[in-house]
């Protein structure tokens, strides 16, 4: 390479940034992580979903009211809420850093998706409180 | 401007030229195999499942708000066009769950080898189809 004047490479870090170590891994652990937290999560929590509600296939609504109506169903709703939201919130961010390449453009389309997530996320959790309480 | 990454992606030709490696994702470029399809596949599901979010947003806000807009959100599951997203969905949600479990048995180190997980992309597939139908069967039978 040291030959071959060609290619240049330009480093982005500041020397005492690379001796520091400091880079992605610093807050890309996080977001891995948090994808593995909530999948873990969401395993029990999809299951116990999708057979409560299949159960409850065309039932009135009073029948649902009646079922979230109770405490424990109330939390695990709003666990399943928040725990599915962010796992799509982490989920689209990671889509959309690999394939929309310019900058400018991924910053408004990250806020974008971001806020959409954020107030179905709020939506939910409010009519779930509102059913319950 | 270049990237400190691009050094990463610089490789030689057998006859010692530099050349630029291309950068993943570059599906017309690799051949499909098991591990990049049931991948995709699981991007694909993925983004089916955030769009399909939006109608579990909007039975609870239908519940909540009262039965004749709940009748309206139910009418609409139950509609021609609703059955074929509920389905749609319901596939989604199986491959992604059981997937989304194989992923996970990778991040503790287990079925790396080839042969392990094209058994397990196979498991994957039998299992969202099983319980695909089996939701089915549950659904359809309270429901009518």
């Amino acid at each position: 390479m040291a030959q071959n004047d060609k290619i240049s490479v330009t480093m982005r870090q500041t020397p005492l940034g690379r001796v520091k170590g400091l880079g992605s891994a610093k807050s890309g652990v996080h977001h891995w992580w948090g994808e593995r937290v909530t999948s873990v999560a969401l395993i029990p929590l999809t299951l116990w979903f999708v057979f409560s509600v299949l159960s409850m296939a065309g039932h009135p609504q009073a029948d649902i009211v009646h079922w979230v109506s109770h405490p424990l169903v109330a939390v695990l709703l709003i666990a399943l809420i928040v725990a599915s939201f962010h796992h799509t919130q982490l989920g689209l961010q990671m889509v959309m850093e690999d394939y929309i390449h310019e900058e400018g453009q991924r910053l408004i389309w990250m806020m974008v998706m971001k806020a959409i997530v954020w107030l179905l996320g709020l939506a939910a959790v409010l009519s779930v409180l509102k059913l319950a309480i | 401007m270049p990237d400190v990454r691009d050094a990463l992606s610089i490789g030689k030709r057998s006859d010692g030229s530099l050349v630029r490696r291309p950068l993943s994702p570059h599906l017309q470029i690799y051949k499909p195999q098991v591990s990049s399809a049931t991948s995709i596949i699981n991007r694909v599901t993925g983004i089916a499942l955030s769009v399909g979010l939006i109608l579990m947003v909007w039975w609870l806000v239908a519940a909540a708000s009262g039965p004749k807009s709940f009748a309206t959100a139910q009418g609409f599951v139950g509609s021609p066009i609703g059955l074929i997203l509920m389905f749609g969905w319901t596939l989604a949600l199986w491959y992604h769950f059981f997937n989304g479990i194989r992923h996970l048995l990778w991040d503790i180190g287990w079925g790396f080898e080839i042969k392990t997980s094209h058994q397990t992309a196979m498991i994957v597939v039998a299992a969202t189809v099983v319980m695909t139908v089996i939701c089915w069967i549950i659904g359809l039978a309270v429901w009518l």
